[in-house]
């Protein structure tokens, strides 16, 4: 079921809001699991590699040390729980097999990947203004566009949700949700520039650097809030897009042909 | 209209098995129907196909008109399931499990709140309303995944082996509910592997056998194709030898309880003229078998199990 039905544009819209209302409650109803250890982990990494370690780094790209890890520290935050979100989530529901629920029910695919998605993005985004919170306690981040800074981190979420929805549609077992977040999406986030800048690492790592999309992401998020990026702005925004219009079409295509989900 | 209607239709698994074979079903609206067969007969395919969860091979399947693929809303609003297996979120409670599935229906949270409480009060689970769904008993189960499945009023509701695991009593009540629900209009398709259940609640019974359609008629043609009948008699006192009752042929169980067997074209009034001539006092008389388990068994041509037909 990937058509739109206008004539049921009502009842598609009470079925996304539910599905997005179930996802959203799924997270707020677990806390404990999903909104305390990042906020915990980050400001670990705030103590430790900002404060006790960066204290003794020195300025980086004209900003403390602090200033200049706190976007980074932000962003990982909202890939790794927009990512985690999802891929935990629809798996559980195929795991339960509750998925069965909307696969029955006239819910189009597109809001079968919207709900999913949006619970991504909102647990994502939450995760990332609690981490922003704990950041304002160790830097004085003063925002230099507001536009750039949410569209950036509101894209990257969407991106990572979709990343999460397609490593649970192909999961078959809990091994195969983590397979993905543990040894391609922390060694890229570490990679990313998170803690250094590209200026300081040698021509051919960072010419390597430049092959990791979530580098562009970090440097436009630090753009936005710093002022200061080793990436052209554009180039970010172009290759966030591509990968969400690529993610998507792919996301509805295995939808579509029931992968891991219909026999 | 029919209420579902299957045409041609054939699954082939991947790896190759074959789990239906032209497979041509129509079930009126209104009906009662039961689907029989032993376990891998293709029963669970029709209808994981019927509800999308199963991909066809080839072949058609409408729901009171709409084509499942070209009109999927429309069939899909209609359709009402209740699975098998457990298949609701276990760390939701009872109100939201059907709550939500209202919604992904598109029914409006008034009209689903209404209903839940109607529902829900009808199957007993009122009081459960607010419990989480994994400390509920497992006929508390069965009963949320009716309320569940009826939330948005679907007019075709298929259960597949609705009372599988639960006691006779609460049994007898699911009974009781679904009757009055097809009295008020719901087409009923319903599984099972108790032939009581479906002698008693069908007024028409397919039986699939090997992914084919062996078999589908009224309940009361069906049992009239039954050329006879076996009870067991209680002696009052012990045999020294096999009676002869004439016709009716006659095999001992113990000294004191013989099986006879009484055809289509003979009666009981023949066979207790028979046992008075020779003499054998009778305490009392029980049919043997569930008539139509005996039919089951005899059209697939199997060896007939201890309780359950399959």
């Amino acid at each position: 079921m990937a058509g739109f039905y206008p004539a049921y544009s009502r009842q598609t819209l009470i079925a996304l809001r539910t599905l997005v209302g179930k996802e959203t409650h799924r997270y707020l109803r677990i806390w404990l699991q999903t909104l305390v250890p990042p906020a915990i982990t980050m400001t670990l990494y705030f103590v430790i590699f900002g404060s006790l370690i960066g204290s003794r780094v020195g300025p980086m790209d004209g900003f403390s040390f602090m200033e200049f890890i706190a976007p980074g520290i932000i962003m990982m935050s909202v890939i790794t729980n927009a990512y985690t979100n999802v891929v935990s989530s629809f798996f559980g529901a195929k795991f339960q097999r509750h998925i069965e629920e909307l696969l029955v029910s006239p819910t189009p695919n597109y809001v079968i990947l919207a709900g999913y998605v949006a619970g991504g993005v909102g647990r994502g985004l939450f995760t990332g203004l609690i981490v922003t919170i704990i950041a304002t306690f160790f830097a004085d981040l003063k925002i230099h566009s507001i536009p750039i800074t949410i569209s950036v981190v509101f894209l990257t979420a969407v991106l990572f949700s979709l990343g999460g929805f397609i490593n649970g549609v192909f999961a078959r077992k809990f091994d195969d949700i983590a397979i993905v977040p543990t040894f391609i999406l922390t060694p890229l986030t570490y990679l990313g520039g998170v803690f250094y800048s590209l200026s300081m690492l040698p021509d051919f790592w960072a010419r390597l650097s430049m092959a990791n999309p979530i580098l562009y992401m970090v440097n436009a998020f630090r753009y936005g809030i710093l002022g200061q990026s080793d990436i052209p702005l554009a180039t970010a925004y172009i290759l966030i897009l591509g990968f969400i219009t690529a993610g998507t079409a792919f996301s509805l295509w295995l939808l579509r042909h029931g992968t891991g989900l219909r026999s | 209209m029919n209420a579902l209607s299957l045409r041609q239709l054939n699954k082939t698994y991947d790896g190759g098995v074959v789990a239906l074979k032209d497979v041509d079903l129509e079930v009126t609206p209104g009906d009662f129907y039961g689907l029989l067969g032993p376990n891998g007969a293709g029963k669970t395919t029709i209808i994981g196909i019927v509800t999308s969860l199963v991909r066809p091979t080839s072949g058609q399947v409408s729901v009171f008109g709409h084509d499942i693929l070209k009109s999927p809303w429309e069939a899909k609003s209609n359709l009402g399931l209740v699975p098998q297996e457990f298949n609701f979120n276990q760390f939701e409670t009872v109100s939201q499990i059907v709550l939500n599935q209202a919604g992904f229906y598109g029914v409006e949270h008034s009209v689903a709140e209404r209903r839940a409480e109607q529902y829900l009060r009808e199957l007993d689970l009122w009081d459960k309303r607010n419990a989480n769904s994994r400390t509920l008993s497992g006929g508390m189960k069965r009963r949320l995944m009716i309320a569940r499945a009826l939330i948005h009023e679907p007019r075709l509701l298929i259960l597949d082996e609705p009372t599988a695991g639960v006691d006779i009593e609460l049994r007898r009540s699911m009974w009781t509910f679904l009757r009055d629900l097809n009295e008020r209009g719901t087409t009923i398709i319903l599984t099972t592997h108790y032939l009581e259940e479906a002698e008693t609640l069908c007024r028409n019974i397919g039986i699939i056998d090997g992914g084919e359609i062996i078999e589908n008629t009224d309940t009361r043609s069906l049992l009239a194709k039954l050329k006879s009948q076996s009870f067991l008699l209680d002696i009052g006192k012990p045999l020294q030898e096999i009676p002869t009752l004439g016709d009716f042929p006659v095999t001992p169980i113990d000294e004191r309880t013989i099986e006879v067997e009484v055809r289509g074209n003979q009666t009981l009034t023949d066979l207790f003229a028979r046992l008075s001539e020779s003499g054998v006092s009778v305490t009392s008389m029980k049919n043997k078998s569930n008539r139509l388990e005996e039919l089951f068994i005899r059209t697939l041509g199997r060896t007939k199990p201890t309780q359950e037909a399959s």
